[in-house]
């Protein structure tokens, strides 16, 4: 294990997806790691600097990867899925193309090329269940689950080439961690299939259909929350569910991030987790997280 | 009237040529057109020409009908098909390399908001080196349909009663470093 995790937040991990950056750190705190936030980070570039300027795209993310190795952190997590992948997608391209290569080394100046390549890009998912390992997370466990089944929704990026978070066809991870501290989780056909991303905001009524197909099927096979890994997936899944009851009825699903339902089980303060921050299924999450106490599991 | 087909000889397969030599482009002319990838895409039925089809479009050198195509902007780069794909090829780097051609090009379909959104998302990270949330949809609305706003009220009091909406225009400490240094080159 290393001795501590770089941090970047990216943008939304400080706007719609402060829930996700509590409980993380919250969850880190709990299990004893330190994470370190780089300072002088920028954007990532996410999907839509990549659409506009290739070139640059890349040098913002090799920059995000200077900072890091500058800083110290051989590891960078990276909670955001987008982030994620970006960073590890210009590590691919860098040491595929001699071309992107010589275009970062020298806008950077500094010739650390080699050096950036060594950072490695890791999402929260993968760490817990590489570096901790389901065993201990279900050795730490101190709360007792009394909520209902859990879809595990992992959305696209975090999945795909350049990703080694989980596979990408049939991810389990989420699932397993969950399951070790007792939450019963549905097999979900659509775990891997795209929320829209920012289409909610660009083309609102596709967005909100890919949504809406998303919650149903939770919903139909018997999941009464989903969990997420990817602030754009949680506010999507969150923040359009009004517009979706405007046809299908009585649909309240809480829509949590894996790190809130750990954090919660492994012992964390309730109030660092911030549940408060969700929109939708708020009864049910104050049902289900409402009792703090704390036993103790063999 | 207008002839509705397009004949071979219209088509520029010197520029085919040029698009499969970009980083992420070279398995375009290994493509089977099995369709793997229109299967997979979650977004194919709202696009005029579905991902298998913009390949052989591609491929075949019929530019303006590709660069000009709501389906390259209706990509939200989940690269499903990418993974699909039995031939391996890179088909989201392939509609991002359609995506900046067509900014270029200026072929991008007209107050169509998702080509605004990236431009808007390009511009606030040269000025500032993040990107705040609620001024990017700001100004994306600004750009292509203000009155979008009003269907956003709903979902922004929802996001500002649980603390979600940041009116802070974030920046990097030192931005002019990063303009001078880092992103000299302006393209769109």
């Amino acid at each position: 294990m290393p001795p501590s995790y770089g941090y970047f937040p990216g943008c939304t991990l400080r706007g719609t997806g402060v829930a996700y950056e509590e409980s993380m750190l919250a969850l880190f705190e709990t299990l004893g790691l330190p994470v370190q936030e780089v300072h002088d980070w920028n954007c990532c570039g996410a999907t839509s600097y990549m659409s506009i300027d290739e070139g640059s795209a890349f040098l913002l993310s090799a920059r995000n990867l200077a900072q890091a190795h500058q800083e110290g952190h051989q590891e960078l997590l990276a909670p955001c899925a987008a982030c994620y992948l970006v960073l590890r997608k210009t590590q691919d391209y860098m040491q595929r193309y001699p071309r992107i290569r010589q275009e970062i080394h020298e806008a950077l100046g500094n010739g650390h090329v080699g050096a950036l390549a060594s950072v490695r890009v890791r999402h929260p998912l993968e760490t817990l269940y590489v570096d901790v390992g389901v065993d201990k997370i279900r050795s730490r466990r101190v709360r007792e689950w009394r909520g209902g089944k859990v879809a595990c929704y992992y959305g696209c990026q975090l999945v795909r080439p350049f990703a080694e978070a989980d596979r990408d066809h049939n991810p389990m991870r989420m699932d397993e961690l969950l399951r070790a501290v007792g939450v019963p989780t549905v097999e979900y056909s659509l775990k891997t299939k795209c929320c829209g991303g920012a289409l909610t905001g660009t083309i609102h009524d596709v967005g909100v259909n890919l949504n809406r197909i998303l919650i149903r099927e939770a919903a139909r096979t018997g999941a009464q929350a989903i969990a997420t890994v990817c602030p754009l997936c949680q506010y999507n899944l969150d923040a359009y569910q009004w517009e979706i009851r405007k046809q299908n009825g009585d649909l309240d699903m809480p829509i949590l991030y894996f790190t809130q339902i750990l954090g919660w089980a492994l012992g964390a303060d309730v109030r660092s987790l911030g549940f408060q921050r969700s929109i939708s299924g708020r009864k049910t999450i104050q049902q289900w997280f409402s009792h703090a106490e704390k036993e103790v599991y063999a | 009237m207008e002839r509705k087909i397009k004949l071979q000889r219209e088509a520029d397969p010197d520029w085919a040529r040029r698009v499969s030599e970009r980083p992420g482009c070279e398995g375009l002319f290994s493509c089977l057109q099995c369709g793997a990838c229109s299967g997979t895409c979650p977004l194919s039925i709202y696009m005029d020409f579905a991902p298998r089809r913009i390949i052989a479009l591609v491929r075949e050198g019929f530019r303006t009908e590709a660069l000009a195509s709501k389906t390259i902007w209706l990509c939200t780069s989940c690269y499903s098909c990418a993974v699909h794909c039995p031939r391996q090829i890179h088909i989201t780097d392939v509609m991002y390399s359609l995506k900046r051609e067509a900014i270029q090009a200026k072929l991008y379909p007209a107050r169509f908001p998702i080509p605004v959104l990236a431009q808007e998302f390009y511009r606030m990270v040269r000025e500032r080196g993040r990107n705040s949330e609620f001024w990017l949809v700001l100004r994306m609305a600004l750009r292509s349909n203000p009155f979008v706003l009003f269907g956003m009220l709903r979902t922004g009091w929802d996001l500002m009663r649980t603390g979600r909406l940041s009116l802070r225009r974030d920046h990097i400490p030192d931005v002019k470093k990063l303009q001078v240094g880092l992103l000299p080159r302006e393209v769109a």
